[in-house]
């Protein structure tokens, strides 16, 4: 016996959910941050499951070019976020706001 | 002999471009030379041309000299060509000795001038302008040289142009030309759309393509070039502003050679002209009038150079009326005869006022035989040679042109013959002003101008005034009417030929005629002399509607100068700046605006911007929402 697909995309969606709701209401930006690492993996859980019940390995495939994606973006979101941490010695999304126009 | 012709416009280049580029190295003491040798050398070539033209036999006497190809344009192929015939080699024989003579003139006269270099440069410049344009064999290189003349009068006239006046003259004369300019165009649109081609020989061979109308048409549009440049009704008012200009310019580009180059065209293009009676009527009675209006007010200038300019108008008016009467040969008769005496009266006129220190008012002349023998002596020659006085050279050329309007429009004969009166009668004037009666000159202005001490002309300015005076004596023996077999006449004839006039008929007519001519010269003089002896200055011989030049600048300010103005101030103050400004600004502005308003959505706060896609994605999701269900 498997595990229906449902239970599966009700999943991912709670996890896009929380780290909807995660970005929305919480100002520390390395939360924020995991919030959208979060949305991004439901998004992949998404993939494999239907990769599942489709029966097709395109699913699967992609995940793998998600995975690379978000570890750069990582890399370059960190790198962004300790830069203004050491300038300003504040990880507060609302203080950083100097690109108001 | 021939091949000699090709160079004759090189020369006059040459020395132009050796003055360009080492003429402050080759300096004040030679450049002059070097451009007077530069011209001298291409009258020698004119007159081996001429000997090999000779003999060729004159049936045959029509050659093309092709250099290249200068506009391959489809069917239209513009070639730099020369067309060696009479009539071009008579244009390069006179305009290359005058230039020559007046180059020389130049060396004297412009001695000690700030830009004596540049002078020498525009000079050999404007004769090989001058030579293109007479020896071009196609509108299209006529044109050419027809502009290169037009721009090298426009430089020197405005020669001193830190002067206002010479600056504005100088503008004057290029806007007058330029309306003149668009006549040519015109023309060469019409034979091209007609002949397809614009090579002289072939419109000629091709004169069943114009139909009388366009013929008539192509005519008015050649006047119109030929106003321009020769200084007729309606576009003649700037040939007495191009004054300004330093006297050997006036002599050669405004008196001699260029003003002549409207003649030359309506010469060139004679059988077309043979085409429209009409049209010829109209250029008949343009160059009367000319003449006469012209002649008018030659009578009350008091600026010794201003009378020349109004009477080299009437004198073009006299060649035009000869055109207009289809007396081709006797209007390059008299056009090289008045090359002569009205050089020579121009240079006389410069030597008088290059010895008074500039002064260029007749009323503060007077007396001048005495300290100016030799220049008096020429001035006195083409004094009489002007006003007709047998055998010098005017009475005979003119004499040829008022017999042929007699035949054609007695009426005009008539007005002519009264212009004829007041050639003599004006030339006299100016003499008896300058030249006798009470010495002026050593006597303070009346407004203030210092006492001048008058000196005779160098002997370099003397030469070309003895040899121009010979010129102006003796230029009636090219075409004396009863030598048949050399002269003018028979030479021109195979350019002519079909449209020749025929003035050896009734010879008892001619001797009539002749007396006439004499009798009006004389009796011109005889007037002038009784009223003017001793005079400076006579208010009822000189009433304003003359000295204003019968109000025609003022009428051209009111009609067209004035509009004109107010229409290019509303089109820069309403037009430019609050239609186009407005409408450029308005685009720039409403820009800004837009921008300064959508800029406060750019809060910088990422939790907005988060909210806000949020939002939209759950707008979108309930809008695809709602279409599927």
């Amino acid at each position: 016996m498997s595990i229906p697909s449902s239970w599966y995309l009700i999943l991912a969606a709670l996890l896009f959910g929380i780290g909807a709701l995660g970005v929305l209401i919480r100002r520390n930006v390395l939360i924020m941050f995991m919030c959208i690492e979060l949305m991004l993996n439901a998004a992949t859980l998404t993939f494999v499951t239907f990769s599942r019940t489709l029966n097709d390995i395109g699913g699967q495939a992609d995940v793998f070019f998600i995975l690379v994606v978000a570890a750069a973006e990582v890399v370059v979101g960190l790198g962004i976020v300790v830069a203004i941490f050491r300038r300003r010695s504040t990880a507060d999304a609302d203080e950083i706001s100097s690109m108001e126009g | 002999m021939l091949s000699a012709a090709a160079y004759m416009p090189l020369c006059p280049l040459l020395g132009f471009l050796i003055l360009l580029a080492f003429g402050r190295r080759i300096g004040i003491k030679y450049s002059g030379i070097v451009a007077t040798v530069a011209v001298a050398a291409s009258f020698v070539l004119a007159a081996i041309s001429w000997t090999g033209l000779l003999g060729i036999s004159s049936s045959k006497r029509e050659i093309t000299q092709s250099l290249f190809t200068w506009l391959p344009v489809g069917s239209l192929q513009v070639k730099v060509a020369f067309l060696i015939d009479p009539l071009s080699i008579t244009m390069c024989l006179f305009i290359t000795f005058i230039s020559t003579m007046i180059h020389l003139y130049s060396i004297g006269y412009m001695k000690g001038e700030r830009d004596y270099v540049k002078f020498f440069i525009y000079l050999n410049l404007f004769v090989t302008a001058m030579l293109v344009l007479v020896m071009a064999n196609n509108m299209v290189l006529t044109f050419v040289g027809w502009e290169g003349v037009g721009a090298c009068s426009y430089w020197l006239v405005a020669f001193y142009f830190e002067k206002e006046s010479a600056a504005v003259a100088g503008k004057k004369a290029f806007v007058y030309n330029r309306i003149g300019d668009v006549g040519l165009l015109l023309a060469m649109f019409i034979v091209f759309a007609r002949v397809g081609s614009l090579d002289y020989t072939t419109i000629f061979a091709h004169l069943s393509a114009f139909s009388p109308l366009t013929a008539t048409m192509l005519v008015l549009a050649l006047l119109l070039a030929a106003t321009g440049k020769s200084a007729q009704i309606p576009l003649f008012n700037w040939l007495p502003g191009s004054m300004e200009g330093p006297t050997p310019v006036s002599a050669l580009i405004h008196a001699a050679t260029m003003v002549t180059a409207g003649v030359y065209l309506l010469c060139r293009m004679s059988h077309v002209l043979e085409l429209s009676a009409h049209a010829s009527l109209v250029i008949a009675i343009i160059g009367a009038l000319t003449a006469f209006v012209a002649a008018t007010m030659a009578s009350v200038q008091r600026d010794i150079k201003a009378v020349l300019a109004y009477s080299t108008i009437s004198q073009l008016g006299y060649m035009i009326l000869a055109v207009g009467a289809g007396a081709y040969v006797a209007a390059i008769f008299l056009m090289i005869a008045h090359a002569f005496y009205k050089a020579l009266l121009f240079l006389s006129a410069g030597a008088v006022s290059h010895g008074l220190d500039g002064e260029r008012d007749m009323g503060r002349m007077g007396a001048l035989r005495k300290v100016m023998p030799w220049t008096t002596g020429v001035f006195i020659v083409g004094w009489l040679a002007i006003a007709g006085v047998p055998p010098l050279s005017a009475f005979w050329s003119k004499g040829d042109v008022l017999d042929a309007v007699f035949r054609h429009y007695p009426f005009l004969w008539a007005l002519a013959l009264f212009t004829a009166f007041l050639t003599a009668y004006y030339m006299t004037r100016m003499y008896t002003l300058t030249f006798t009666g009470e010495a002026r000159y050593d006597k303070p202005g009346a407004d203030g101008a210092p006492a001048l001490h008058a000196h005779e002309a160098p002997w370099v300015m003397r030469i070309p005034l003895l040899v121009l005076a010979v010129g102006a004596a003796g230029a009636g023996l090219l075409n004396l009417p009863w030598v048949h077999n050399f002269g003018l006449e028979e030479f021109l004839a195979p350019v002519f030929h079909g449209a020749l006039y025929n003035p050896h008929e009734g010879t008892s007519l001619l001797w009539l005629l002749a007396v006439v001519d004499s009798l009006v010269a004389v009796g011109g003089i005889a007037v002038a002399w009784m009223l003017w002896r001793g005079k400076v200055s006579a208010a009822n011989l000189e009433p304003d509607f003359l000295t204003h030049d019968w109000y025609w600048d003022d009428f051209y300010d009111t009609v067209f100068g004035r509009p004109g103005t107010a229409l290019a101030l509303f089109s820069a103050t309403t037009i430019d700046e609050k239609i186009l400004d407005g409408a450029v600004n308005g685009v720039g502005g409403l820009a800004v605006q837009s921008a300064q308003r959508l800029r406060r959505i750019q809060t910088g706060q990422v939790r907005q911007y988060a909210l806000l896609i949020t939002g939209g994605m759950a707008a979108l999701l309930v809008f695809i929402l709602m279409r599927v269900f």
